[in-house]
């Protein structure tokens, strides 16, 4: 029992995430343990984790998305321009900005599906492509490079507000967000298309699968997901920047290798991919309540990626081991 | 004609004319913007990083950790030389040293393992990132640190030449020079053209496959250190932060100067052209009626054709013999 | 008969991976100056066998005699240096490398001294282009050209002159026409004829009987790991041969079930 569970890709992730946490507990101590600790790293988790989810999905099927940096400020302000710029109903302004998600998600697939052009490069131009257009057109438009917003009580509870003035309503999104992906991609036939995608993406279309259609899907989804971030910020603060959400590149790859997805394709968990994210926003909240120095959670964060990716496939080998050795004594 | 269109480099230099007419069209006086210094400083700066990185992307290979080894390179020298006194040779020693460091690390862990080294330099990217912010906080108490460097090392690697023009502009044209050399006629160029294409068969004739990736990786690691070694004795000061940028726009230049990321493809001619444009779409913008914030939107679109543009160049390069 | 031992002599060899044996009591001959065509239909141990002759894989038991002494393969480079070169399927493996620099790949010809040696593009390319041109591909007079644009057939054919340039002795050809049309097919079954005629011993393994007879001095017919049958030249029919490869009691026992 024990051992089977360790075989599980999700098992170096889990370890990963207690011994972090024990480590932050130690020092942080009933502060971190506390409601302030996790609403902090709670809300963190959830802002990263949803665009981690569908990056996660991609990195399975073998691709990247990097334009979701640009997404999130072009959604933020688009949003910011339709509901506070020209005043228009709120309802309308939140549906463009996801509709820019969606849109860019869509050009993402067509592109990645209809030449030969590796994803990683394709996203980096749309990346530009978008922050160029979200740049001119709101200096264009609004005169500035930030653009305020004034949310209705109902959106501002619904996308903006936080319980106790501590935990975001977005982490209770993020849950609802990873029960779908988790059903998609574990329970739905859709997922099995896509690791068979990140296996092997010849024999997937040998097989019938609609890799193209599934690989736009795919983008159009990590699309919605920056953008639906970017409308929940402009709504819980109020106002929208241009220069917001090139963090999140990084950051979404980080917890999504952290938590046993590698690049190469065809493995990996929605599990894993929460417990990668759990343990990096635990890292990047839980330095602040250390008395460390904060950018020794970078430290942290390289070295657990690192970590992660290299122990990956040895440990899975290593519990295989430990299973023959003691398999018949338990 | 044909000949020429066939070239790694055609791409990038069909770009820059492309950027130069539009940007004409767009109300820059050419005289002026090709006199200015600010693109080509850009350019010099980013153009050292670029080529190496290039020559990995030929061999194959991804390094990204060159962001934060910028920033490792500017503290490095302003610690040992700024902040502790010792003498400025230390201080450049400790820089390109921590260079190669990371370059042997990325180089060994990308060979000993099957993990894309896109993966594993973003890991190193982000230890090195609180390495260096916590090393410069913890010996120093501050994120940016002084630095007075001797004049003759101010001449060699910060001076302004005319009083505008970065010296790094001749470290540029000579390390081009060195890496074309390298690449084009060196059989070390054969053998990198050789690992894109196919890492196995390389292997299998004679190739020291693993040797040349981590030499490869400690080249572009080092180059960036030098580069941000330069920049601190240039501006007297270190900052923790910076670098990031270099990221993204050495991955564009090179792939605008021709180079497939796929491997196995691409020049250094290219890779500087490549440079070039991106700096003048950077840079020379301000010297149009253009809003500058639409530079951003150039660069990608120059991207996107770019790549468009390299996958035919490729059919067209690979195209059968014609029978005579 | 030559009384000249063979270049290369397999005597009993077996071959298995773990509990699977591959490759029971396998005998064979290749003489200097002449064709063996490897018959097999697929999963019969063709690729196995031929990776035991490339020194891939070490034989479980039996022996490796080259010239007529017993030797043993320490790997691929050891059996490569030693003259035995194998040419794969789909012939260069860089299709964008030019001619003259896919050519001399790990072995590039240099000029100059210390650390400005250059790499000799003109000399690499001379060299290639004749080296090819020799074998009658009259076609490819460029060296700077890519690999990439060549046909298929004259990709293999490049490989062919490659080993052949650097002193092969034993020349192993997987599958070299499987993936060509028929014209092309021809065109390397001239230069299969051409490297005989320079006195190499030629392994060539295929699945097309009608090739295999064009050009082949000596036949053997691979069946689950075993040698079903070894004959010389006009010793056997082209449909004997076929059924042959199909396993021939199988097809006995289909005829009986149909009769």
């Amino acid at each position: 029992m024990f051992a089977s569970l360790l075989r599980r890709p999700e098992a170096g992730s889990f370890l990963g995430l207690v011994v972090v946490y024990l480590f932050f507990a130690a020092l942080g101590g009933p502060v971190f343990l506390g409601a302030p600790g996790w609403s902090s790293w709670l809300n963190m988790a959830a802002e990263v984790g949803f665009i981690a989810l569908p990056i996660g999905l991609l990195m399975i099927a073998g691709e990247l998305d990097i334009s979701v940096g640009a997404i999130l400020p072009a959604a933020s302000l688009t949003t910011a321009i339709i509901s506070g710029h020209y005043d228009l109903p709120l309802w309308l302004g939140i549906a463009g900005g996801l509709s820019v998600g969606l849109l860019v998600g869509f050009v993402n697939g067509v592109l990645v599906t209809r030449t030969t052009i590796p994803s990683l490069i394709l996203t980096i131009g749309t990346m530009f492509g978008v922050m160029g257009l979200t740049l001119g057109f709101t200096i264009l438009i609004a005169g500035s490079t930030g653009v305020f917003l004034v949310p209705d009580p109902v959106s501002k509870a619904l996308l903006g507000s936080a319980l106790g003035g501590m935990f975001k309503v977005g982490i209770f999104w993020w849950l609802g967000f990873v029960a779908i992906v988790a059903y998609l991609l574990h329970v739905h036939p859709w997922g099995n298309w896509v690791f068979a995608l990140g296996g092997d993406r010849e024999s997937a279309r040998n097989a019938g699968i609609p890799t193209a259609r599934l690989v736009i899907q795919m983008y159009m989804l990590s699309g919605f997901a920056a953008a639906f971030v970017g409308v929940a910020q402009v709504i819980s603060f109020g106002s929208a920047q241009v220069a917001a959400g090139s963090s999140f590149i990084f950051n979404s790859i980080m917890c999504v290798v952290i938590g046993g997805v590698l690049l190469t394709g065809g493995a990996g968990s929605v599990l894993g991919i929460v417990l990668g994210t759990i343990t990096f926003a635990v890292v990047n909240q839980g330095i602040f309540f250390s008395g460390l120095d904060p950018n020794f959670g970078s430290i942290i964060i390289g070295a657990l990626l690192l970590t992660a990716v290299l122990t990956n496939d040895r440990f899975r080998a290593l519990a295989a081991s430990f299973v023959k050795k003691k398999g018949p004594a338990q | 004609m044909s000949r020429f269109l066939r070239r790694p480099e055609a791409g990038a230099i069909l770009s820059l004319l492309a950027v130069l007419a539009l940007f004409t069209l767009g109300g820059a006086d050419l005289g002026n913007l090709l006199g200015a210094a600010s693109w080509v400083n850009f350019a010099a700066n980013l153009g050292i990083v670029a080529i190496p990185v290039g020559l990995l992307m030929i061999a194959g290979e991804m390094d990204i950790s060159i962001g934060a080894m910028i920033p490792a390179g500017s503290m490095a020298v302003a610690v040992i030389s700024g902040h502790y006194g010792l003498s400025i040779w230390l201080g450049m020693a400790g820089a390109l040293g921590i260079g190669v460091a990371l370059g042997l690390v990325n180089g060994i862990l990308t060979v000993r393992t099957s993990v894309p080294s896109l993966i594993i330099t973003l890991g190193t990217l982000v230890a090195m990132q609180g390495l260096i912010l916590t090393g410069a906080k913890v010996l120093t108490g501050t994120a940016s640190v002084e630095l007075q460097s001797p004049d003759w090392a101010r001449q060699v690697f910060g001076q302004l030449i005319g009083g505008s023009h970065q010296v790094i502009i001749l470290w540029w044209i000579g390390l081009a020079a060195v890496f074309w050399f390298l690449l084009h006629q060196s059989r070390f160029g054969n053998w990198i053209y050789a690992m894109g294409g196919d890492k196995v068969s390389a292997r299998n004739a004679g190739i020291p496959v693993q040797g040349l990736t981590i030499g490869l990786f400690v080249l572009s690691a080092t180059s960036a250190s030098f580069v941000g070694m330069c920049q601190a004795i240039l501006f007297n000061s270190a900052q923790v932060s910076g670098g990031m940028g270099y990221i993204f726009n050495a991955i564009v230049a090179v792939v605008v100067g021709g180079v497939l990321l796929t491997g196995g493809f691409g020049s250094v001619l290219g890779i500087v052209f490549g440079t070039l444009t991106f700096a003048v779409v950077a840079q020379g913008i301000y010297f149009t009626q253009i809003d500058r914030n639409w530079s951003n939107l150039i660069n990608g679109a120059m991207l996107l054709v770019a790549v468009a543009m390299n996958e035919a160049f490729r059919k067209r390069a690979m195209a059968p013999l014609r029978r005579k | 008969m030559s009384t000249t031992p063979p270049v290369l002599e397999l005597r009993n060899i077996d071959k298995s991976f773990g509990p699977i044996d591959v490759l029971h009591s396998i005998s064979l001959k290749v003489q200097a100056g002449e064709v063996l065509c490897l018959l097999g239909d697929n999963g019969a141990g063709k690729s196995t066998l031929i990776k035991t002759l490339a020194g891939v894989h070490q034989p479980t038991s039996g022996q490796i005699l080259m010239d007529g002494e017993e030797t043993r393969f320490t790997g691929p480079r050891d059996a490569s240096a030693r003259g035995i070169a194998t040419v794969h399927q789909f012939g260069g493996t860089f299709p964008l490398m030019s001619i003259g620099r896919s050519f001399f790949v790990g072995v590039e010809p240099t000029k100059g001294w210390g650390p400005f040696k250059r790499f000799d593009r003109k000399r690499a390319n001379e060299i290639a282009v004749k080296a090819v041109q020799d074998f009658g591909i009259t076609r490819i007079d460029d060296g700077d050209r890519l690999v990439g644009g060549l046909s298929g057939g004259e990709r293999q054919s490049l490989a062919i002159a490659r080993a052949v340039h650097f002193g092969a002795r034993v020349l192993i050809l997987d599958e070299p026409t499987a993936a060509l049309g028929v014209k092309q097919a021809a065109h390397v079954l001239r230069i299969v004829n051409e490297a005989k005629r320079r006195g190499l011993a030629v392994v060539f393994i295929t699945h097309q009987v009608m090739h295999a007879m064009a050009v082949g001095d000596h036949f053997a017919v691979l069946i689950r790991g075993a040698i079903a049958a070894d004959f010389r030249k006009g010793e056997r029919s082209r449909e004997e041969i076929t059924d042959l490869m199909a396993g021939g009691e199988t097809m006995a026992g289909l005829e009986a079930l149909s009769h």
